[in-house]
Formats: structure tokens, C-alpha cells, sequence
């Protein structure tokens, strides 16, 4: 399995990660070398295999629907890249 | 004092040959001399000191724990409130953790003093500790080899005796890995065992928090005070936590040890394999009985591993936008330009890698072929531990294909590196807990034995390594230059 550099740009904007344009080749040759030690996985039949999620096939507790958190956001701003009244801000959305 | 167990320290402490703040600050002072193995990425003397002055005031009031007064390095992938946590990431380097991970808090309330925050490779993801933004970690045992990672620093740390003991964490080998490259001892517990809460979230499936010490002794100490049951962590496991002290002593007469032969065929290297055979000899005088297990699909562990892991990456680190904390670029032109190129900037080439394999794994067209035939197969791998941990009672195997590998030898071939954790990957994708314990030396360099053992079997595993560390010296060799 081999991807092009095209491939990885499209990859790169779904993750929202910016890729200098002279690393994008090595990208390609890396991440087809890791999709290349995955071909081994196809050649096992995994028919009627249940997915493992959780090593000890837990589910996920649910707690009763009380509030337990108290408010914190003043502390939790105070690390915020950019704050206003309480606001996170960020460039402009809409038009 | 640097070079006593945490049972000999905490007895010092009581005896009153030493205080905990003379303790404290005779480690501050080593990890400055020692400061080019780069080992802590922050030192915190003045949290330090407060600590220390307090547990002398609880040791002196009678009501002390087992570790009040004792140093320890804390992973900066742990949240510490009040200091920075940067899991080693340019990214976070800006970041004071607002709360305490759980593991923190109990090490805190135990009377543990934290020395400092060690290095690690980027949000965990390496083998070697040089994926850190804030470079390499050395080994002690050779200052121009790795130590391993991501646990690199705390175990750099601990081999050298810049803290009595420390805490790492193990996705896919990141306790037992730099254990072994650093001659220590690593307990990787059962998946759940400990919490997660506050432990910067790798892949959240396999992440697990684990004690790194300088003996099994030390290990079911630190263990004791770290595991247990968290309503903050949803995948923490509701069970009674054993006396992980209790069964040390135990005699190992009847002990059946599985040896995989996929492990222990051609590929397994020469050096290695007699310092297996040795250790594996050194059981059976202890009354161990070995026999061969075969686990056929231990060989798909790294292709499903390394399609997990990253999946799971992709998911945890996309909360690093720039928005609530962390780092963000300058004048970003839009929203998208904003989240692009701060985590384009802030991420460095081993993390871009893993996020980038993991989004397209699950992106639409692949997410079956890749992510649930990954899990399908890790279900087999774990039916393969289920299988042989019926007949017997633990599995051993080496911990790395070899001893430590040069600072820059593998950083240009990203596959080579993943297909060192052939040895380790595997308990994780079945969460079951493992141990490494220094066995012996390669040309100067330590090598480590691996013990996995059935889910909640820490206690027998302490045990097992425990007997052979009264019967062998290899966990008390010193790092020449840090005697």
C-alpha cells in the first residue's frame, strides 16, 4: 500500500495538521511503510471475531445525573491562549 | 544515602540518621551534578523542600507511610497542579496543569516527595526518548546510548540515582522497555489497575500507569500506593487492591513458566538469548518448572498495535487546537489556519506520523480494514495469552531484541524503531500486566527478563521477581560515574 504526496495532504487537512511542503515526500515513504506492516493483518481470517475494545471487555460506567463539578473556569482560563469577559477567543467565524 | 532501597530509607528516616529534607535535598543536588543526562525536563526544589519538611513532621508525629519522605520523580505526561506538565511536547510547554492526576494526589497523600518532572519521548510516543522537544535523555550506563522511552527519564533517573523511585507509563512498552536499557525494574499493572485520570491520554485502550524502581521490593511499595479503584477514570476497574507486599516471599517451588517459542526462535539474538537461558536456569533451581507455549498470532501484534495506537492518538490529540491551552501560532488568518499551524508548529515528526496514520485508519473507506480488523485481531492475540496462561502460570521472554541502541542510530528509519517492540506490544493489546527486571549485561550495557502474568496477578509477579532478586546482584549494579 503506498500513498502519494497528494494522499497525504488530503490526510493532513483532516487532521487539521500543517505539513511543511519539503516533508510531505517523507510522510508519503513513512506512512506507507507503516500501512506496508499492516498487509500482514489481511491475511488472517478474522471471520466472526468479536473487535476487542477493552482488555477486560468492560463497558463504560455511567454515574447518576448529579452535578459534581464546581466551576472553575476562571482557573481554567487563566491558561487559555487568548480570553475576553470569560470569552476563549479565536479569528473571526462568520462573515 | 542515594543508593538505599525505599524499605532503607524509610527506615533512616524513622531512625533519624537522616531527615527527609536532607534526603531531598542530597537528590536535588545529584540531579543538578548529573544534569547532562538530561533526565528531569523540570526540577521542583521549592515543592520539593515543602514536602519534605512536612513529612518530617508527620514522621515525627508517628503517623507515616511506608513512602512519606521518600524522593520521587514523577513522568511529565502526570498532572501536577501548579507546574508544568509537558509530556515533552513543544506543544504543553506552556502548560501549568490545573488539577492533580489521581495517581499524584495519592502519591501526595502518602507522603511521597516529588523531586521533579523527568523527560519523556512526545505525548509517549517513541522507543528511545529522542522524540522529546526537550531532547535526548542518556544512559547512564553509556551516556551515548538511549535509555529507552517514553519512560526514558524516569528510568535514566532512577539507574543513576537521581530519585529513589518513579512512575511511568506503558502503552506499548514504554515502562518495560527503558526498565530494561536501564538495568531497573518496571511494573506495566493490568489495564485499569491504575488510574488514568490526569495522565495525558496516548491511546487511551492501552494506556497504563506503572511504578519504575530499583527492585521488586520497591516496585509492590510504590505499586500499593498508585493502584486502586478511581470514579474520576471510566475505565478504572472496581477491585479490591491487594497487600502487593504480602506474597514477596512466598517460595516458587511448582511455579510453571511458559516460554513462547515464537519468541525464543532463530530470530532471537544470540547475546540475548544467553542471558535468557541463564536467568530462565537461575528459576529452575528455585524450583520452577518450564515448559513451551505457543502463541501463533504474537507475530500480528505490531501491525494491529500500530494501527490502535495511532487511531487513538488521532482521537485524544485533536483537543489540542490551540484554543483552551497550549500552544497557538502567531496571527492566525482564520479559524483553520489557527488549529493547522499551531499543532503543525507544536507537534514534532514522530507525533504528525501517528496522528496522520491513525486519521487514516479511520477515515471513511478504511476504518474496517484497519481499525476493526485491528481489533479483531487483538481479541485473538489476547485468546492466545488466555490460552497459554491456562497451562501455566506466567510467561517469559526477553524485553527487547537488544541492548541499548545509539542516540541517533534509529531516528531515520521510524519502522526499524517500531519493530523493536515486537517483545512488549503484545501485553498491552491484552492488558495484562508484565514486569521487567534487570538479567544480566551485554557487553556492559543491562538486559532485562520479561514476566507476564495473568489479569490482577501483580502480587505473584512481584513475588516471582522478588525471589530471584535475593538470589542474583543485577538489580544493584550502579552506573559507573554514579556510585
Amino acid at each position: 500500500m503506498s500513498l502519494t504526496a497528494d494522499d497525504v495532504n488530503k490526510i493532513a487537512y483532516l487532521a487539521r495538521l500543517a505539513i511543511d511542503k519539503e516533508d510531505v515526500e517523507s510522510y508519503a515513504k513513512d506512512l506507507s511503510g507503516m500501512l506496508d506492516l499492516m498487509t500482514l493483518m489481511g491475511e488472517v481470517d478474522t471471520t466472526g471475531v468479536k473487535p476487542m475494545a477493552h482488555p477486560l471487555d468492560q463497558v463504560q460506567r455511567l454515574r447518576a445525573d448529579a452535578v459534581t463539578e464546581h466551576d472553575q473556569r476562571g482557573l481554567f482560563q487563566a491558561i487559555a491562549p487568548q480570553v475576553e469577559t470569560g470569552l476563549y477567543l479565536v479569528p473571526k467565524v462568520i462573515e | 544515602m542515594y543508593n538505599k532501597t525505599i524499605t532503607e530509607l524509610a527506615k533512616g528516616l524513622r531512625s533519624g540518621e537522616f531527615s527527609s529534607v536532607e534526603l531531598a535535598q542530597a537528590f536535588l543536588d545529584r540531579i543538578k551534578q548529573h544534569g547532562v543526562l538530561n533526565a528531569y525536563i523540570t526540577i521542583t526544589e521549592g515543592v520539593a523542600l515543602q514536602a519534605a519538611k512536612a513529612a518530617d513532621a508527620r514522621i515525627s508525629s508517628g503517623n507515616a507511610e511506608l513512602l512519606t519522605g521518600i524522593p520521587i520523580a514523577q513522568k511529565d505526561i502526570f498532572c501536577t497542579q501548579g507546574v508544568k506538565t509537558s509530556c515533552g511536547s513543544k506543544m504543553l510547554d506552556n502548560f501549568i496543569a490545573p488539577y492533580n492526576a489521581t495517581v499524584v494526589d495519592k502519591l501526595n497523600q502518602a507522603g511521597a516527595v516529588m523531586l521533579g518532572k523527568v523527560n519523556m519521548d512526545e505525548f509517549a510516543m517513541g522507543s528511545s526518548n529522542e522524540t522529546s522537544y526537550y531532547g535526548a535523555v542518556k544512559n547512564p550506563w553509556d551516556t551515548n546510548a538511549v535509555p529507552g522511552g517514553s519512560s526514558g527519564g524516569s528510568a535514566a533517573a532512577v539507574a543513576a540515582r537521581l530519585a529513589a523511585c518513579s512512575t511511568g507509563t506503558d502503552t506499548g512498552g514504554s515502562i518495560r522497555q527503558p526498565a530494561a536499557l536501564c538495568g531497573i525494574t518496571g511494573l506495566k499493572p493490568t489495564y485499569g489497575r491504575v488510574s488514568r485520570y490526569g495522565m495525558i491520554a496516548y491511546a487511551s485502550s492501552l494506556d497504563q500507569g506503572g511504578p519504575m524502581t530499583r527492585s521488586a521490593e520497591d516496585a509492590a511499595i510504590l505499586l500499593q500506593a498508585m493502584a486502586g479503584f478511581d470514579e474520576k477514570d471510566s475505565t478504572s476497574v472496581n477491585q479490591p487492591v491487594p497487600d502487593y507486599s504480602a506474597e514477596l516471599n512466598n517460595p516458587l517451588a511448582g511455579l510453571k513458566i511458559g516460554l513462547p517459542k515464537e519468541f525464543f526462535g532463530a530470530d532471537l539474538n544470540s547475546d540475548m538469548a544467553a542471558v535468557l537461558d541463564i536467568a530462565i536456569n537461575e528459576y529452575r533451581r528455585l524450583g520452577a518448572e518450564i515448559k513451551e507455549v505457543s502463541m501463533p498470532n504474537l507475530k500480528l501484534a505490531i501491525p494491529a498495535y500500530y494501527v490502535i495506537a495511532p487511531a487513538e492518538c488521532s482521537s485524544n490529540l485533536s483537543r489540542f487546537d490551540g484554543v483552551r491551552f497550549g500552544y497557538r501560532c502567531e496571527n492566525p488568518q482564520d479559524l483553520t489556519d489557527l488549529y493547522t499551524r499551531s499543532r503543525g508548529e507544536a507537534f514534532g515528526k514522530e507525533v504528525k506520523r501517528r496522528i496522520l496514520v491513525g486519521t487514516y485508519a479511520l477515515s471513511a473507506g478504511y476504518y474496517d480494514a484497519y481499525y476493526l480488523k485491528a481489533q479483531k485481531i487483538r481479541r485473538l492475540i489476547s485468546e492466545d495469552f488466555s490460552k497459554a496462561l491456562s497451562e501455566v502460570d506466567v510467561i517469559m521472554s526477553p524485553v527487547t531484541p537488544t541492548t541499548a541502541f545509539g542516540i541517533g542510530e534509529k531516528m531515520d528509519d521510524p519502522i526499524q524503531m517500531y519493530l523493536a517492540d515486537i517483545y512488549t506490544i503484545a501485553v498491552n493489546l491484552a492488558g495484562l500486566p508484565a514486569m521487567s527486571i534487570p538479567a544480566g549485561f551485554i557487553n556492559g550495557l543491562p538486559a532485562g527478563l520479561q514476566i507476564i502474568g495473568n489479569y490482577f496477578q501483580e502480587a505473584r509477579l512481584l513475588n516471582i521477581a522478588h525471589q530471584y532478586q535475593q538470589v542474583t546482584d543485577w538489580h544493584k549494579a550502579i552506573p559507573n560515574g554514579f556510585e
